[in-house]
C-alpha cells in the first residue's frame, strides 16, 4: 500500500502542465546540476521516449535547463529558462535520442563544467514528480532525491569507508542505503551513501580531511533545495 | 497509519467521536509529519492561495497553451457568464469558468497545485471555490473542506490509484471529482456518510473513463475534462446533502474503479495511442505539434 500525506494530495504547487514532464524533469535537472558541483558551461540533453516525443509541448526542455540553472518547479522563472540560460551564457541543446533499455521518461545530461571536466548524469522521471538518477558516467547508482545522498570519491583502500561511517554514527544519522563502485583495474572508488538527515558543513569538512578521500559532494533537494556542499 | 482502516470503520469512528473526515484529515497529517495545527494550516493556506490565483487567470486574460493547441476558453467562458448567456446558473458556471482556468493556466506553463494531478487541476479549485462562494464561506472553512478533499485523495490513492498511466481519466478526474464532492458536501453541513456517498456518486459517474489525450498532452480533452468534472462534484454533493444515498459504497466504487483501470488496455491509458488522440482530427492536431508533414499519396 501506497502511503500518502496531505500534501502529495493537495499537491506539488508547480509550473504546468505535467507533474512527470515538467516538475518531475526540473528535479532532474536540479539534481544534475548539484551532482555535477553546479557550475556548468554546457548541457546537452539526450531525451528518451516520451520525453523525446512531446518536450516542447510540455515545457520538458525548458524545465530541464531551469533545474540546471537550479530553479525550482514551482518558479515562474521556469518559464524564461532559455532566455535566462543565454543571458549566462550557458550552452544548451536538446536531442530525441534512444537510451536503450530505460524508463520512457528519460534524460541523459552531458555536462561540461566551467573547469572543463566532463559528467555525463541518467535519470527518470517516473510519475507524480518522483524522479530516480540511475548513471553518472558509466556507473550505475538509484536514488530518488527525497533523502540526502553523501557522494564520495577515494582511493581504494581499506578503511575509507569505516572512518566515513564511523564519522556519520558519531553524528547519530542513519545510513538507508549504500553502494560502492569500483571501475575495474581503477585506484578511485566511488561511494553513494543515503542518509536519513542531512550533513551539516563541519561533518562535510571532517569527511574531507579523511586521508584517501579525494571528493565529496552532498546532494540534498529536500524542500530547501540547499546543497550543502558548494 | 490513520487511513489503514476500511471506510465504513472510518465513518464509524467518525460519527462516534463527532469529528468531520476533514478534522480527521489534518490531526492525522499533523501525527505523520509531527507539525504542529498552525503549520499545517498554514501549508494548507499557501495552497488555497495558489488555487485562486489559478483560477482567476485564465478568465481576466485568454491564456494560450505552450503547444499552441488550446486556449482562451476561460476567458470565452466567463464572457458569457458576464453577460448572462450561460444556461446554467451562477455556481455551476463558475464552477466550469474557474476549472476552465485552473487546466488553461496548467498548460501554460503557470502555476498550479496538481489536486490530485497537473491534469485534473481545476476540478477542486472550480467546484470548492464556486459553492463556497455562493455561500459566503470563510477562508477557514475551505480550508478544512481542502482536508476533506485529501482525505479522499488518500483513500482513493491508497487503495487503488491516481494516476491516469495506471487507471485512466476516472483514476484522475474521478478522483479529484469524489475529493471535490466530498469536499463541498462536508462544507455545507453533511455527514461523514453523506460527503462518502458524494464522492461514491462522483466516481460511478465517470467509471471507465479514458485517459486518451492528443498528441500526449494535458490539453485535449483533459481541460474540458476538468469542467465536467466541476459540474459533476456540485451535482453529487447536491444529491448528497439532499438524503440521496449511493447504493453502492464509496470502497466498493474505488476497487471497482481500480479493477476497471486494469482491465483497460494500455492504448487508452495516457500514451496517446486510443480514444481520442487516434482519430484522424487527434492525428492531424498531433502531427501539427510535433511538426510531422502530412503524408500525401
Amino acid at each position: 500500500m501506497k502511503k500518502y500525506g496531505v500534501f502529495d494530495i493537495m499537491g506539488p504547487t508547480m509550473i504546468g502542465p505535467s507533474s512527470s514532464h515538467t516538475a518531475g524533469a526540473a528535479r532532474l535537472g536540479k539534481m544534475a546540476r548539484y551532482l555535477c558541483g553546479g557550475s556548468v558551461a554546457s548541457v546537452r540533453f539526450l531525451l528518451h521516449g516520451s520525453f523525446g516525443q512531446t518536450y516542447r509541448g510540455h515545457g520538458t526542455d525548458k524545465a530541464l535547463l531551469a533545474g540546471m540553472m537550479g530553479i525550482n518547479s514551482d518558479d515562474y522563472r521556469l518559464r524564461d529558462a532559455f532566455s535566462i540560460a543565454d543571458a549566462q551564457g550557458l550552452q544548451y541543446s536538446f536531442e530525441p535520442a534512444d537510451l536503450g533499455d530505460v524508463h520512457p521518461n528519460t534524460v541523459r545530461f552531458e555536462i561540461v563544467t566551467k573547469d572543463g571536466r566532463q559528467i555525463s548524469v541518467t535519470g527518470s522521471s517516473i510519475g507524480g514528480g518522483s524522479v530516480v538518477i540511475t548513471q553518472i558516467d558509466d556507473i550505475s547508482v538509484y536514488f530518488t532525491g527525497e533523502n540526502p545522498i553523501l557522494i564520495t570519491k577515494h582511493k581504494d583502500a581499506p578503511g575509507i569507508v569505516s572512518r566515513i561511517a564511523d564519522l556519520l554514527y558519531r553524528a547519530v544519522i542513519n545510513i538507508g542505503n549504500m553502494r560502492v563502485n569500483r571501475a575495474d583495474g581503477a585506484k578511485t572508488a566511488t561511494m553513494y551513501i543515503e542518509l536519513d538527515k542531512p550533513l551539516d558543513k563541519q561533518l562535510i569538512d571532517e569527511i574531507r580531511k579523511i586521508p584517501g578521500i579525494d571528493e565529496v559532494l552532498v546532494l540534498d533537494v529536500g524542500m530547501e533545495g540547499v546543497n550543502h556542499a558548494l | 497509519m490513520p487511513f489503514e482502516l476500511s471506510v465504513e470503520k472510518l465513518i464509524g469512528i467518525l460519527e462516534k467521536e463527532k469529528l468531520s473526515l476533514g478534522e480527521y484529515t489534518l490531526r492525522s497529517e499533523m501525527e505523520e509529519s509531527e507539525k504542529s495545527r498552525e503549520e499545517v494550516l498554514s501549508e494548507m493556506a499557501q495552497v488555497l492561495a495558489t488555487m485562486r490565483e489559478a483560477a482567476s487567470q485564465g478568465r481576466e486574460r485568454p491564456v494560450k497553451s505552450v503547444s499552441g493547441l488550446t486556449g482562451g476558453d476561460a476567458y470565452r467562458y466567463q464572457q458569457a457568464i458576464d453577460s448572462q448567456r450561460t444556461i446554467m446558473g451562477q455556481v455551476m458556471s463558475d464552477s466550469v469558468s474557474m476549472a476552465l482556468s485552473c487546466s488553461e493556466v496548467n498548460a501554460s506553463m503557470g502555476r498550479i497545485v496538481a489536486c490530485p494531478t497537473a491534469g485534473s487541476c481545476g476540478i477542486v479549485p472550480g467546484a470548492l471555490l464556486a459553492a463556497a462562494k455562493k455561500f459566503h464561506k470563510s477562508d477557514g472553512e475551505i480550508l478544512m473542506a481542502l482536508f476533506t478533499a485529501s482525505g479522499v485523495g488518500i483513500i482513493i490513492g491508497s487503495k487503488a490509484t491516481l494516476s491516469g498511466a495506471e487507471g485512466g481519466c476516472q483514476a484522475e478526474c474521478g478522483s479529484a471529482t469524489a475529493m471535490a464532492a466530498a469536499a463541498i458536501c462536508e462544507m455545507l453541513g453533511g455527514t461523514p456518510s453523506q460527503a462518502f456517498d458524494a464522492a461514491a456518486v462522483a466516481l460511478k459517474n465517470v467509471m471507465g473513463l479514458v485517459c486518451d489525450p492528443v498528441a500526449g498532452l494535458v490539453e485535449i480533452p483533459c481541460i474540458k475534462r476538468n469542467a465536467s468534472g466541476a459540474v459533476n462534484a456540485i451535482l453529487c454533493a447536491d444529491l448528497a446533502l439532499a438524503g440521496v444515498p449511493s447504493y453502492i459504497p464509496f470502497e466498493d466504487t474505488v476497487e471497482a474503479m481500480y479493477k476497471v483501470g486494469q482491465s483497460m488496455c494500455g492504448a487508452l491509458k495516457e500514451t496517446a495511442q486510443g480514444g481520442l488522440a487516434v482519430t484522424p482530427a487527434g492525428i492531424r492536431l498531433r502531427n501539427r505539434v510535433l511538426g510531422v508533414k502530412p503524408q500525401t499519396k
